[in-house]
């Protein structure tokens, strides 16, 4: 019946994927110079805090058999008519393991906040009056 | 006890779930669809679905079977199996994700950039998924021998079947919906008649701690089917017809001491005797109630080491687990998805522990027989007689079968996913093949093989997992230094020292001292041995780091805020 429609098209000042593309971020992509040690701590801070949390975790639940097999009274010890290491294996370690992956989600978190901070430093040394924009 | 309400059950549960899969699942005809779509499920939907597919047979049955027979030892099973997933949410959950891949092929092609790293994890991930099948299909038939009178063989084949035709006919994609739906139904199967049970004991307490071994309260006859090692304490009101010792005997009673029973035996017991128990399990009260004792065999201290390794690190590769912590949007997301799925396994596996140790009371009879497994399914109906019982036992049955359907389904779907991607050309054709060959070789295993306790297999298939795929995943995610040879060698390796153990501990061959327990328990050697190999050999080819691992590990760890990650668009 008639032409086709011309296609629409977006009139923008200039793509930009997010708000902030900014130079380190461009780093941190390239891993050249600052970005590479960024990351490099990143990594290991992050390793570092699942090991500590996992290494308590472990040496939590090595202490249960090691301690069971060497101290008579744990074997002998109610709580409230019940045996103590049953009550420690059939209920207390669910929790223990549950605050443990709690408290590392919440650290681990706040490791990529500081990430993200420091990464928005470099990018705005102080002294610098343009912030990053939000 | 044949009833038709626990058939109705078996029925239901089963036309159900392969219902529910067809229906929620006509949406989704391809992976690429399954994967893109499913990104904006919610952390609870998707730690459900991953608890659904998670919870086996072994989980059902196996662990209250253990329970019962081994006492507090046996506890480390359900902590095990809900601590991998502590080790997963801490070294493996949210650089995964970031990572884009969905599935340990995948990530070994993404980290290492080689081929043949991506073939030898396919063939390990294969074998992984092919000996978690054999004890859920194990288990179907021992259930349905128990709840139809069917012979096991019968059941084992019917389940695989089923399975088969289900996943080659596309329905029971691994939709969310009916994952999710299979948790909570598994969990009020467990839950009710633990419950119930409990109550009922309550209100007429027994002593559990006695120091005597537990005793029937009525009557009862023990068909014996697997030839099996059994422990006298008080041969009163015993008698056995069949092979006793090598020698065929008819209603004879039996001395005190420890006797071999062949297959086919019959053991008659009399109200108020003294259960056998198999040799090596505890046969009092008070040792059952102690910890320290070990599960069967020598060295309980190693065992129980050996038992942590291999379920804390095992859960890391499962591949059924892994490709739903795809379906979270971003890492954080898979960090929650992880520790809500720690939180349900929490309080699924509380029931468990219960029935075991209420089986010691209702049906100590299960202690006279290889596989304990059985505790959970027989338990109502003798505690209970009529319509209560009978209602109960068809619960059961219920979550039983639909434990086995979703795991399996999981698993085969993933073995024919990673096989035919790597294997055969893609396509639908390909899928389909691997499926059908990817679920006859379990169902011949399960059928060929012996059968160990059902939580006793599935904890050796995680010691073989823990000591492959989860070295791999580890170092990959933390270690600059893997290299593609490091990963093939240590993979071998973990491979080759952990079929043996597998392989010795089904045929049973091995019997005392270290031998059996290593075979047996072989992930405190194992494991460290992998990851010893993979170190010292990406060491030695330290020139052959990728070049650009930097931006690898970049992408892995960095925030997705800051904008590397990467989405894959699988199938493209």
């Amino acid at each position: 019946m008639s032409a086709p429609e011309p296609k629409r098209e977006r009139v923008v000042l200039s793509q930009r994927r997010g708000a902030r593309p900014i130079r380190t971020r461009a780093e941190v992509a390239a891993q050249t110079g600052v970005g590479e040690h960024l990351v490099r701590g990143l990594v290991r801070a992050q390793l570092g805090l699942a090991l500590r949390i996992g290494g308590a975790v472990a040496l939590l639940c090595l202490a249960v058999p090691l301690l069971g097999s060497s101290v008579e009274a744990l074997h002998t010890a109610t709580v409230f008519g019940l045996p103590l290491n049953w009550l420690i294996l059939g209920l207390g370690m669910y929790p223990v393991l549950y605050v443990a992956g709690r408290i590392y989600i919440r650290l681990a978190e706040a490791a990529e906040r500081d990430f993200v901070a420091l990464v928005d430093a470099e990018e705005h040394p102080p002294g610098n009056d343009a912030g990053p924009p939000r | 006890m044949t009833s038709w309400l626990t058939a109705a059950a078996v029925v239901a549960a089963a036309f159900g779930t392969v219902a529910i899969g067809a229906w929620g699942g006509r949406g989704a005809r391809s992976t690429s669809d399954f994967l893109v779509a499913s990104r904006s499920i919610s952390t609870r939907w998707n730690a459900a679905a991953i608890s659904g597919e998670y919870l086996s047979a072994a989980s059902f049955l196996g662990v209250a079977g253990l329970v019962a027979k081994y006492g507090a030892d046996a506890l480390w099973y359900p902590v095990g199996f809900t601590a991998g997933y502590l080790a997963l949410l801490l070294f493996v959950a949210a650089p995964l994700r970031r990572s884009g891949a969905y599935t340990v092929p995948d990530f070994a092609e993404f980290r290492l950039g080689s081929r043949r790293v991506r073939r030898v994890t396919t063939a390990v991930v294969v074998v992984v998924c092919v000996l978690y099948l054999v004890p859920q299909l194990q288990g179907a038939g021992l259930t349905l021998s128990i709840l139809l009178g069917w012979p096991s063989w019968i059941g084992a084949t019917v389940i695989g079947g089923l399975i088969i035709v289900n996943v080659v006919g596309g329905g029971m994609r691994s939709v969310t919906f009916a994952q999710a739906f299979q948790y909570w139904l598994k969990l009020c199967a467990v839950a009710i008649p633990a419950v119930v049970l409990a109550i009922h004991f309550g209100n007429h307490p027994q002593n559990l701690g006695d120091p005597l071994p537990p005793r029937v309260t009525e009557a009862t006859t023990v068909d014996v089917t697997t030839p099996v090692s059994l422990s006298v304490t008080d041969p009163a009101g015993l008698r056995l017809t069949g092979e006793l010792d090598g020698r065929h005997v008819v209603d004879a009673p039996l001395a005190p001491g420890d006797h071999l029973v062949g297959d086919g035996a019959t053991l008659r017991l009399d109200a108020g005797a003294a259960t056998p128990t198999v040799t090596g399990a505890p046969a009092t009260g008070a040792q059952w109630s102690h910890s320290g004792g070990g599960l069967g065999g020598a060295h309980p201290l190693f065992q129980v080491l050996s038992l942590m390794i291999a379920t804390f690190l095992g859960a890391l590769g499962l591949p059924h687990v892994l490709v739903r912590f795809y379906t979270n949007k971003t890492g954080p997301a898979a960090r929650r998805t992880a520790l809500a799925v720690i939180a349900l396994l929490s309080v699924f596996y509380l029931f468990p522990t219960v029935l075991g140790v209420l089986a010691r009371v209702y049906v100590p009879q299960v202690l006279a027989t290889g596989s304990a497994d059985a505790a959970v399914l027989v338990m109502p109906q003798s505690v209970f007689g009529g319509l209560g019982g009978q209602l109960l036992a068809a619960l059961v049955a219920a979550g039983a079968i639909a434990a086995f359907l979703a795991t399996s389904s999981g698993l085969l779907i993933s073995i024919a996913g990673v096989a035919s991607t790597d294997l055969l050309p893609p396509g639908v054709r390909s899928f389909r093949l691997c499926a059908a060959v990817g679920g006859l070789i379990p169902i011949g295993l399960a059928l060929g093989a012996g059968s160990l306790e059902l939580s006793r297999s599935v904890g050796l298939v995680f010691a073989v997992s823990a000591a492959t795929l989860c070295p791999l995943l580890v170092l990959g995610i933390w270690w600059r230094g893997l290299t593609a040879a490091g990963a093939v060698a240590g993979l071998l390796t973990g491979a080759a020292t952990s079929a043996p153990a597998v392989g010795f501990s089904t045929a049973g061959t091995l019997r005392g001292g270290w031998p059996e327990v290593l075979a047996g328990h072989p992930a405190a050697v194992t494991v460290p041995l992998t990851f010893a190999v993979m170190i010292v050999v990406s060491w030695a080819t330290r020139t052959r780091v990728r070049p650009d691992v930097a931006t690898l590990f970049a992408r892995m760890h960095v925030p997705e805020r800051l904008g590397l990650g990467v989405e894959r668009t699988p199938g493209a």
